[in-house]
């Protein structure tokens, strides 16, 4: 096994790591068999309904639910009143974290309102109409208040109050100070001010970026029985089995051991299936009714009442010296919240000049409550937002210095040892390669042509996270090996996880057979998030793959009556030293039984030796003037996988960020009215691109193992959403001469700045 | 979604009778991508009416004389697939291919997009500038209204009580005519148009001279207007007269009255009126020049 880098460097042996067999859950979901969270039906089962606010910012000043309870067919009806109270305490969820009076107050308002859509009440009847009948009935009556829909609102010292007990924590310390700032935090390296006054060039902005839905296909839903004996069972669209049981457990006021969690197949999560909402309320109207109950969200309920991610106001600044290197970089970041505090500028700010070596830096971050749902992870939360503000610049940077954007990054680019303003000093990473793939590519050396078009470069960082994972693997009497993990396939993650085991073992990957099981059924497992699947989950199948390797190496030992010292695996084959005696893994599997049973290899991790990402975008774009639309010609994504353990999973991630990205700089945004309502929850004019809208999008994987994985992996799901806002912004001023400093840069925000530089007849 | 009745009349007189029987709300089915949305929402009926089994509802049918019959119940995919259509009428090709998608476009109707009146409707313009009729029967027999004075307001129509629509008469057109449409949205398909129009023109027989031309414009009024200032902008000028183009954006921009929502501003929109109107008559004047 290889331990450090430069042992991988030139690897190129592997028999099942790279290469790209047909997926273990292919069958099942061509064809329409896989089982999501809505197909689920059950004898008896009821079906429930929200009842959710009108208003942005309220008091509530009564429930009746009176004339919901006499309608036939109902047979339950909750408010919080039927949560149990919680303390103020905070639950780790992962990716992310949730204060549990906020997350009971969150699932169903206690007394107060945060948001259009908050949950006020829900209903289980026999039929969904009758359910939603019911919900209609309950009479709530509500005190408006000021809503407040902007982190610069927020911020001001007379803003109204959303949670009149939060007070700022500045620098680890609570203030004391009643306010809607959650959080401010800073990150300082070097001398920042020193740094300026050496530059120079220095360059500042300010950026303004809509808070944006994830855009998962399948709604949240959940189905819950809590049983006579307390058992409780819920089925869920989640990233995260576990995540799901602690909180659900937490709220319920229950034991984890009497919660059991079944993760069915997964449309999509990008970060917004990781806190709970629908699964307390199924399993306490289960508890009143002693029926199961099932819960779908209506998309209107997703947009409304489910985490998007943060909207910001950043404030950006950065200085180069004369020999064109970075000397100094500050950033003032501050993020929405939504109702309740936990936000992503604390990310963001570990990736807001993460590609770079910069000597001088300061970092201050704020988490700011606004009258909009809790938001939560967005496929690299906060860092997209942080590069839109970071890129631009450097590309401004270079423009004035009249340097190619691709070596202005190279000779500035983080490498081995660079200390990131958070903290950690890097290992191993891959940017430089990055950056030079970019620069040799043929798209590069392509020359753009043609009227009002433009290209733009960007590059991106996520840091990528380890956590907890476990693995079970029996082997089988045909030479197969049934894998048992708990991480939500996402992406393809069955496969990829099942093919480190198989490479261990010298087997198909194919002869694994793969299962995601429920929290009964296997060891704790964090989400799938944090790009940590194949990273994390893929590691405690290669340690469970080991496991069975030398129970087999046992084995065959005690078969040929030798020492296992004498016993040699190499290639699927099982040898004695001295080449007298062989066994396939196939034929070695056929004699367990004869040889003491069944062989069962298990493995938990928690690995430490995390690998950054970092992902380069070139985009082509052309602005049609006359109506500011923008076009996106052509697209090149490179990124650092580490290793590509199945490559065109890696591919999909990397075009799937990239499409997901240009949907963030171009058209997507939460459009809330001045009274806090939001005004497009609907996937028509919540306007993510469709497939006419994006051109094929071209990668190139790049691989610096990682030197913190056995197989070098790193995390590669998120860094691709990374760039592309500030690559397309780029490109824009690349093609009309216009800075985008708001996102998204939608026609109408692009012809106004184009009025704003040519006048409005320059235009027409 | 609330319980409703459900009636399929065979012809347009029971169609009337159960309309004039007190049934309470009626929904109105053609391809119910409009209805069947609203009833999710909450809209309540007590009767929905399908007009899919009336024959003169669903005919699509050309004759050199009276022109091109679409029943109101007729889906765009089968319009934009009639041969009559696509050699003659492309701006009808224009229209009722970019709607939603094409499992929208295998179920929505010209009917449908008419009666649901709302402003930024992707039928009305080019049927208004095609110079078509709207044929609505009712307790009285059967009246005709001009496409353009059809609609009287965001989801309001000249409609009345126990009115339907039946169908919509467009035109032969002429010889050296063309006409085109076009819609502005910020991604390439599945949205609703921050501002839309059509064109017609008919050309002299050198094809050099505007003889006869319409312009209409949708999204920027309560209604699809007619833009009767820009058609007459055109008449009597060369094809490539800039000035006169010029003009007619101006009127379109001076008929416009839009709002600002999510989709777009009042600025953008009389913008794009101008904009769109020019692209139209253009697309209009080549597709006469190539009849």
């Amino acid at each position: 096994m290889a331990t450090k880098t430069e042992d991988y460097l030139g690897i190129t042996d592997y028999k099942v790591i790279g290469t790209r067999p047909i997926r273990h859950d292919g069958v099942d979901k061509v064809i329409g068999r896989a089982k999501y969270g809505a197909d689920i039906d059950m004898a008896g089962m009821l079906h429930g309904a929200v009842v959710r606010s009108p208003h942005a910012h309220a008091r509530i000043k009564s429930i009746d639910t009176s004339k919901a309870e006499a309608l036939a067919g109902v047979k339950a009806v909750i408010t919080v009143e039927d949560l149990p109270l919680q303390e103020d305490k905070i639950e780790d969820l992962g990716e992310g974290a949730a204060n549990l009076q906020h997350l009971r107050a969150n699932v169903l308002a206690d007394g107060k309102v945060l948001y259009h859509g908050h949950a006020v009440a829900a209903v289980a009847a026999t039929d969904i109409h009758t359910a939603q009948e019911a919900a209609d009935l309950i009479d709530v009556e509500y005190e408006v208040l000021q809503p407040v829909l902007t982190v610069q609102e927020a911020m001001k010292e007379d803003a109204p109050l959303l949670l009149e007990n939060q007070t700022t924590e500045s620098l680890g310390e609570d203030t004391g100070q009643k306010s809607n700032v959650c959080t401010h935090f800073r990150h300082e390296l070097g001398d920042v001010e020193r740094g300026f006054a050496e530059a120079e060039l220095v360059i500042e902005r300010e950026f303004d970026t809509a808070t944006v839905h994830q855009g998962y296909i399948e709604p949240q839903n959940a189905t819950a029985l809590w049983s006579a004996d307390d058992q409780i069972t819920v089925w869920c669209s989640t990233q995260g089995a576990f995540t799901v049981r602690e909180q659900a457990a937490q709220i319920l006021d229950v034991p984890v051991s009497q919660v059991k969690v079944v993760p069915m197949e997964i449309g999509g999560g990008f970060g917004g299936k990781i806190r709970i909402y629908l699964e307390p309320l199924a399993a306490v109207l289960s508890k009143k009714t002693g029926r199961p109950v099932k819960m779908v969200m209506s998309r209107t309920e997703v947009l409304q009442a489910t985490g998007p991610t943060a909207g910001s106001f950043i404030k950006c600044k950065m200085g180069v010296d004369k020999a064109g290197k970075i000397v100094a970089a500050y950033a003032y970041m501050a993020y929405e919240s939504g109702g309740f505090p936990g936000s992503w500028a604390a990310p963001g700010a570990m990736c807001i000049f993460a590609p770079y070596n910069i000597p001088n830096v300061l970092i201050d971050g704020y988490e700011v409550l606004v009258n909009k749902p809790q938001t939560m992870a967005y496929r690299a939360p906060g860092a997209t937002n942080a590069a839109f503000a970071s890129e631009t610049i450097i590309d401004e940077l270079c423009e004035q210095l009249d340097v190619d954007p691709l070596e202005f990054r190279l000779k500035n680019s983080a490498r081995e040892g660079t200390r990131r303003a958070d903290g950690p000093v890097y290992p191993r990473i891959g940017n430089e390669e990055c950056v030079k793939t970019a620069l040799s590519s043929e798209h590069y050396a392509t020359q753009l042509n043609g009227k009002n078009r433009g290209r733009g470069i960007a590059s991106g960082f996520w840091f990528n996270v380890g956590l907890k994972s476990s693995a079970a693997a029996s082997v089988n009497s045909d030479g197969t090996v049934s894998l048992v993990e708990g991480s939500t396939d996402i992406g393809g993650t069955r496969t990829s996880i099942a093919m480190q085991l198989a490479e261990v073992l010298g087997i198909r990957a194919e002869d694994v057979k793969p299962q995601v099981a429920d929290t009964d059924s296997i060891g704790d497992t964090d989400v799938t998030g944090g790009s940590r699947t194949t990273f994390a989950t893929g590691w405690a199948a290669y340690q469970c793959a080991l496991d069975i390797k030398e129970q087999l190496i046992e084995r065959a030992a005690k078969l040929w009556e030798i020492s296992t010292d004498d016993v040699v695996f190499d290639d699927g084959t099982f040898s004695s030293s001295d080449s007298s005696k062989t066994l396939s893994f196939k034929e070695l599997a056929g004699m367990l039984d004869e040889t003491g049973g069944p062989v069962m290899g298990r493995a938990t991790v928690n690995p430490s030796g995390v690998g950054g990402a970092f992902a380069v975008m070139i985009a082509d774009i052309e602005v049609d003037t006359e109506t500011g639309k923008v076009e996106i010609l052509r697209v090149s994504v490179i990124q650092d996988a580490g290793k590509a353990v199945y490559p065109s999973y890696v591919e999909g991630q990397m075009q799937g960020g990239i499409a997901q990205g240009i949907g963030w700089a171009l058209n997507e945004e939460y459009a809330y009215n001045r009274d806090g309502l939001l005004t497009n929850a609907s996937l028509l004019d919540y306007r993510m691109p469709t497939c006419l809208d994006l051109p094929m999008i071209e990668t190139h994987i790049v691989e610096v193992p990682n030197p913190g994985h056995p197989y070098g992996v790193r995390g590669v799901g998120e860094v691709p959403i990374v760039p592309p806002a500030a690559a397309i912004a780029n490109a824009i001023y690349d093609a009309v001469g216009v800075r985008m400093t708001n996102l998204p840069m939608s026609p109408g925000e692009v012809l106004k700045a184009l009025w704003s530089k040519n006048g409005e007849n320059g235009t027409a | 979604m609330n319980a409703f009745d459900y009636e399929a009349p065979q012809s347009v007189d029971e169609a009337i009778s159960l309309l004039s029987a007190g049934n309470g709300n009626v929904g109105i089915l053609a391809g119910g991508t409009d209805l069947i949305a609203q009833l999710k929402e909450g809209r309540k009926i007590d009767l929905m009416l399908d007009l899919k089994q009336i024959p003169e509802a669903t005919a699509l049918s050309f004759d050199e004389d009276s022109g091109l019959s679409i029943g109101a119940a007729t889906s765009c995919s089968k319009i934009y697939g009639y041969d009559v259509v696509q050699s003659r009428y492309p701006a009808l090709v224009d229209c009722t291919s970019l709607i939603g998608s094409i499992q929208i476009q295998n179920r929505g109707t010209v009917g449908g997009n008419f009666c649901n009146a709302s402003p930024a409707a992707d039928t009305p313009p080019a049927v208004i500038v095609l110079g078509s009729t709207c044929r609505i029967a009712g307790p009285n027999g059967m009246r005709e209204v001009a496409a353009e004075d059809f609609f009287t307001g965001p989801g309001q129509s000249v409609l009345q009580s126990g009115e339907f629509l039946v169908s919509i008469q467009v035109p032969t057109p002429a010889a050296n005519s063309g006409a085109f449409f076009l819609r502005f949205i910020p991604r390439n398909e599945m949205d609703i148009a921050v501002a839309n129009a059509a064109a017609s023109v008919v050309l002299d027989s050198e094809k050099t001279t505007i003889q006869e031309a319409r312009v209409a414009i949708g999204a920027v009024a309560p209604t699809p207007l007619l833009v009767a200032d820009a058609g007459a902008a055109l008449v009597g000028k060369a094809v490539d007269d800039e000035d006169a183009i010029e003009a007619a954006c101006a009127a379109s921009r001076a008929a416009a009255r839009p709002i600002s929502d999510m989709r777009g501003t009042i600025e953008q929109r009389i913008h794009l009126s101008g904009v769109l109107t020019r692209r139209a008559i253009q697309g209009a004047i080549q597709r006469a020049k190539e009849s």
